[in-house]
Formats: C-alpha cells, sequence, structure tokens
C-alpha cells in the first residue's frame, strides 16, 4: 500500500530553513531521507514553500476569489510531503515516527487511494 | 429432514461459539471487515433456509465459512467491475483461503482483537467494534449500552471499519516490544465494556451498564487465545469478583447496598472461587499488572464472605501500588479511603488533599469518600457540603437515595 506522510511544521521549524549551514533538523532530514531510499520504501514527495508563499483560489457565487496565503490558518502548517509504499498502517506509523517534523510540528499518515484515482484516469494510470 | 426449530438453534449454537472466529479469519487477510459481517449474516441466513431440509452439518463452522466465503467472492468480483477491490478478491482465490471441511481453521480472533484496540482507532470505538465483531452484538444493542442513537453507534462503526480497511490496518499480534502497550489498549476495551466505577472503597458502588457478561466472555476469548499473560487472566478475576457481588449490590426495594455492608450469602462462591483459581495461576508468572492489583484487592474484599472481616492493611497496601504503577484518579481515591479504615479519617483526608482540586470538581466518588471521612471526623458542616457534592454527581437513582439517607443522618447531629 502507498501512504503519505503529511508533514506539518511549527513557525520555528519554519525559520530554520532560512538559517546558513548545516543544522541538527537539516542533519536528521538528511539521514531519515537516505533511510526511507535505502529501505527501498521511498516513492516521491517534496518539501514546499513557506505557507505566506502559497495562494488559494475558490468559487463562491459565481465569482472566482483568490486570496493571499494558505488555506487553513493555522500555527501548524503543510510542509511537505512523502509518498511510501509500505504493507500495513503500522509499517507506516513506525517511519512517520522516524521523521523529524515529529519532534516540532506532526506527520499525519494518509493512505492514497488508487481505485479513485482509476476512477478519475478511466483505468489508465 | 430436520425439525425447524432444532435446526434453528443449531445455527444459533454455531453463531454463538464461532462468530468471532469466522469474522476473524475472514477478514484478517482482506483487511475489510464490513464485508466479512455482511457475508457471515448470509450466509447464517442460508443456513436457516437450507439446514432443516438438508439436516445439520457435520461441522456447522465449516458449512458458514464455505458459504460465507462464496459470497465474499461474489461480491468481489463484482464490485471489481466499479472499483478496484483487487486485493480481496487475490486473497480470498488464494488457497490459504480455503478449508477443506471439517477442517480446523485457524483462530485469529487475537488479530482480530488487537485490530479492534489499535491506536488508530478512536478510543470510544475500541470496545464497541470489539462487541461487534468478535461478539455479534447488533449496532442498536451497543448504541444502547453507550446510551447513544442507534443511527450515531451504526455510523461511527462504519466508519471505524472503514478505517481499518482504508488505512490498511494489519490483522498481526504486535511485537514483543509494542506488547505490553498495545496489550493494555485490549484489556482496557474489554474492561470498559464492564463499566467504570463499581471498585471504590468506600461504597460509592455504581453498577455496569449492562454489557458485564459480554465483557466477561471477551475476557474469556482473550485468555483463550493468550494463555500466559497474567494481566488477562487479572482482568477476568477483576471483573468475575465484582460479578460475583451483583445480587448482593441490590436491596429487594433496589436499594443501593456499598460493599461493607453487603450480605455475603448473596456473593456467588462459583465465581469468586474461579477468580481465586485465575489470580492464583496469575500470580506464579510474577509479571504483576494493574489488574492483577485490582482483582487482589477484590479478593481480599472477598475473604469477608470466609472470616468474617476486611482486611484493611492489605487492602491499603495494594492500592499504595496501584498508585505506583498507574496514578489514575480512581485508585488514588480509593487508597486514601483504605487508609482511612487503617489509620484513621485524619490520614485518609491528608491523602486526598494531595489531589489536584481542578482534577475532582466533577469526580463524584471523590466528593463521597470526602463527605464519608468529614462525617467520620465530626466535621459536619464541611460533611454536608461534600455530601451535596456528590449527591449533585451521582448518575446513579439508588447511589443518589444512599447519599441522601446519609445526608439525613447528619442533620439530625
Amino acid at each position: 500500500m502507498k501512504y503519505a506522510l503529511l508533514i506539518y511544521e511549527n513557525p520555528e521549524a519554519w525559520a530554520q530553513r532560512d538559517q546558513v549551514g548545516d543544522t541538527e533538523y537539516f542533519g536528521a532530514w538528511r539521514a531519515y531521507y537516505r533511510s526511507m531510499v535505502d529501505a527501498g520504501i521511498y516513492a516521491g514527495g517534496d518539501p514546499l514553500h513557506a505557507p505566506e508563499t502559497g495562494t488559494t483560489v475558490r468559487h463562491r457565487d459565481g465569482r472566482k476569489q483568490i486570496q493571499d496565503g494558505p488555506y487553513a490558518n493555522t500555527k501548524e502548517q503543510l510542509a511537505g510531503f512523502i509518498v511510501v509504499e509500505l504493507p500495513s498502517l503500522d509499517a507506516a506509523l513506525e517511519w512517520a515516527s522516524r521523521c523529524p517534523a515529529t519532534a516540532v510540528g506532526a506527520v499525519e499518515v494518509r493512505p492514497l487511494a488508487p481505485e479513485q484515482k482509476r476512477r478519475v484516469t478511466c483505468g489508465d494510470d | 429432514m430436520t425439525d425447524s426449530h432444532s435446526a434453528r438453534s443449531a445455527v444459533e449454537s454455531a453463531a454463538r461459539e464461532y462468530y468471532g472466529r469466522l469474522i476473524a479469519f475472514l477478514s484478517a487477510r482482506t483487511r475489510d471487515v464490513a464485508s466479512a459481517e455482511d457475508a457471515l449474516s448470509e450466509a447464517l441466513l442460508a443456513a436457516l433456509a437450507s439446514w432443516p431440509e438438508t439436516g445439520i452439518p457435520k461441522s456447522p463452522e465449516a458449512w458458514l465459512l464455505t458459504a460465507a466465503r462464496r459470497r465474499l467472492v461474489d461480491r468481489a468480483r463484482h464490485e471489481k467491475m466499479r472499483a478496484g477491490s483487487a486485493l480481496t478478491l487475490e486473497v480470498i482465490a488464494s488457497e490459504s483461503f480455503h478449508v477443506s471441511p471439517p477442517g480446523p481453521f485457524p483462530d485469529e480472533r487475537l488479530k482480530l482483537l488487537f485490530v479492534c484496540a489499535h491506536p488508530a482507532i478512536d478510543p470510544d470505538m475500541r470496545t464497541p467494534l470489539m462487541l461487534q465483531t468478535v461478539l455479534g452484538l447488533e449496532g442498536s444493542e451497543i448504541a444502547r449500552a453507550f446510551l447513544v442513537p442507534p443511527a450515531t453507534m451504526s455510523q461511527r462503526l462504519v466508519r471505524a471499519k472503514n478505517k481499518i480497511r482504508h488505512a490498511g490496518i494489519a490483522f498481526e499480534v504486535p511485537e514483543p516490544r509494542e506488547l505490553p502497550e498495545r496489550l493494555e489498549a485490549v484489556l482496557d476495551a474489554i474492561y470498559a465494556a464492564y463499566g467504570n466505577g463499581w471498585e471504590d472503597a468506600a461504597g460509592v458502588d455504581t453498577r455496569g451498564r449492562g454489557l458485564t457478561e459480554e465483557a466477561i466472555w471477551l475476557a474469556r476469548v482473550l485468555l483463550e487465545v493468550m494463555p500466559n499473560e497474567p494481566e488477562v487472566q487479572g482482568l477476568l478475576a477483576l471483573m468475575l469478583h465484582c460479578e460475583a457481588r451483583r445480587s448482593a449490590r441490590r436491596s429487594s426495594e433496589g436499594h443501593f447496598i456499598p460493599l461493607s455492608d453487603q450480605d455475603t450469602n448473596r456473593w456467588s462462591l462459583v465465581m469468586i472461587g474461579e477468580a481465586e483459581r485465575l489470580l492464583a495461576h496469575a500470580a506464579t508468572f510474577a509479571r504483576p499488572g494493574r489488574f492483577q492489583l485490582e482483582a487482589a484487592i477484590q479478593s481480599v474484599h472477598a475473604e469477608r464472605a470466609r472470616t468474617g472481616y476486611t482486611d484493611w492493611h492489605a487492602i491499603a497496601l495494594f492500592y499504595e501500588r496501584l498508585v505506583q504503577l498507574s496514578p489514575a484518579l480512581g485508585a488514588v481515591v480509593a487508597h486514601a479511603a483504605a487508609v482511612a479504615e487503617v489509620k484513621g479519617a485524619q490520614r485518609g483526608l491528608e491523602l486526598l488533599n494531595t489531589i489536584d482540586s481542578r482534577a475532582v470538581t466533577s469526580y463524584q466518588p471523590y466528593w463521597a469518600v470526602r463527605a464519608h471521612l468529614l462525617k467520620g471526623m465530626n466535621r459536619y458542616g464541611e460533611a454536608v457540603e461534600a455530601f451535596d457534592r456528590a449527591l449533585g454527581l451521582a448518575d446513579d437513582a439508588a447511589v443518589r437515595r444512599q447519599l441522601l439517607d446519609r445526608l439525613t443522618e447528619i442533620s439530625r447531629f
């Protein structure tokens, strides 16, 4: 099964991105990424730019609304995602618990829904 | 030809005995509990229709398994047209899923219990899931016991089963390093079915909510599949001790009778005997735990049936260890009550005063014990106040009446 690890970070973690040189947090991320690749479970993913770089689009009452900022106005913001291929939720939770972001934010584990994708793509993946 | 009455009772007894085993086996590989339940209930209906004609099969459980399996395959084929249930189809078509009757099939109920009490499942839904999937209770029965509308309970059960399936919670016995914590979640969920709050030493003994037999049944299932875990034996011993006093807990007029005033002749010696044997066996593992300690405390209370008195010193010691092991509010309050019996109300009150007052604002047993101790110290003004709080927080009419009686006693002073 494929799971998305949705990485949420607090403002302090975001601030670390602007620091020059290696921080402990970055070192931990590098090691984490490597161990996923070595274990053969990494199936993709990317970090996201800061939430203030987000722009949110809605259609309401026939009008397009474009708004500066992320969809949800919370302290911990979506910071990136990783897709992993693992046999069960427990295995995914174990990998999520190794993620450095769990110390400064949270990681949500969500199964991907390939059957929904097939409905959209009419079967051709 | 079998008469329809004996066919019906054969179906019922097969369902009672094998429901959980069949659901566990049918869903262990697909992780699809809801489909397994649907398939099994269709198989049970088919049995009701055909057993009167064909006779009761030699191995009813194998018959039911074959029938349920056939329905699962049909359903998965049908669903494949719409959405991908490739996993389901692949699994149920596989050899491992074939059982040649009358051969036994593996007992996967332990895995099912661990799935129901998985940390990814909402703690409030763990007990209802167990009751439904392992014992086959109807959603409406469970809803009644948990005081929620049937539609709400059904919805929550569906959501929980969807989570098991879509999130891919594996049917596995946890690894040894995770086992203690995961087992505790299973034990907690079973104990939650029994109903909380009965063990308060000072006699604020409230009744369970009608699932006590089911809880004991679940514990027996767990013991059968996990015979070497002393805490499982501890839990069953604890519930049997409490259940042994069921009929002594109410007077013939329905009035609540606290433990210390109960007529021990009305206790069930059979249940006490079984609880004692379980506890003694648990002790041989030399791995004490929360449920063994709670059962040991009830065992001391049960001794009164034989000796005529209660060894509060032993009870206070067990509570002290229990508080060290897991300082739940109930254990701290009960410890204070037991210490008061041994060393006087003053010492008990001192222990109660160490509890953070914010934690007890709506905790009824605290106020009941406090009132009892203050009364014993002739501090009637404060006692009345505490009785009032206990009375206001009581959720059982019989307990309210008993508190009211005590309050009336005080006001005569």
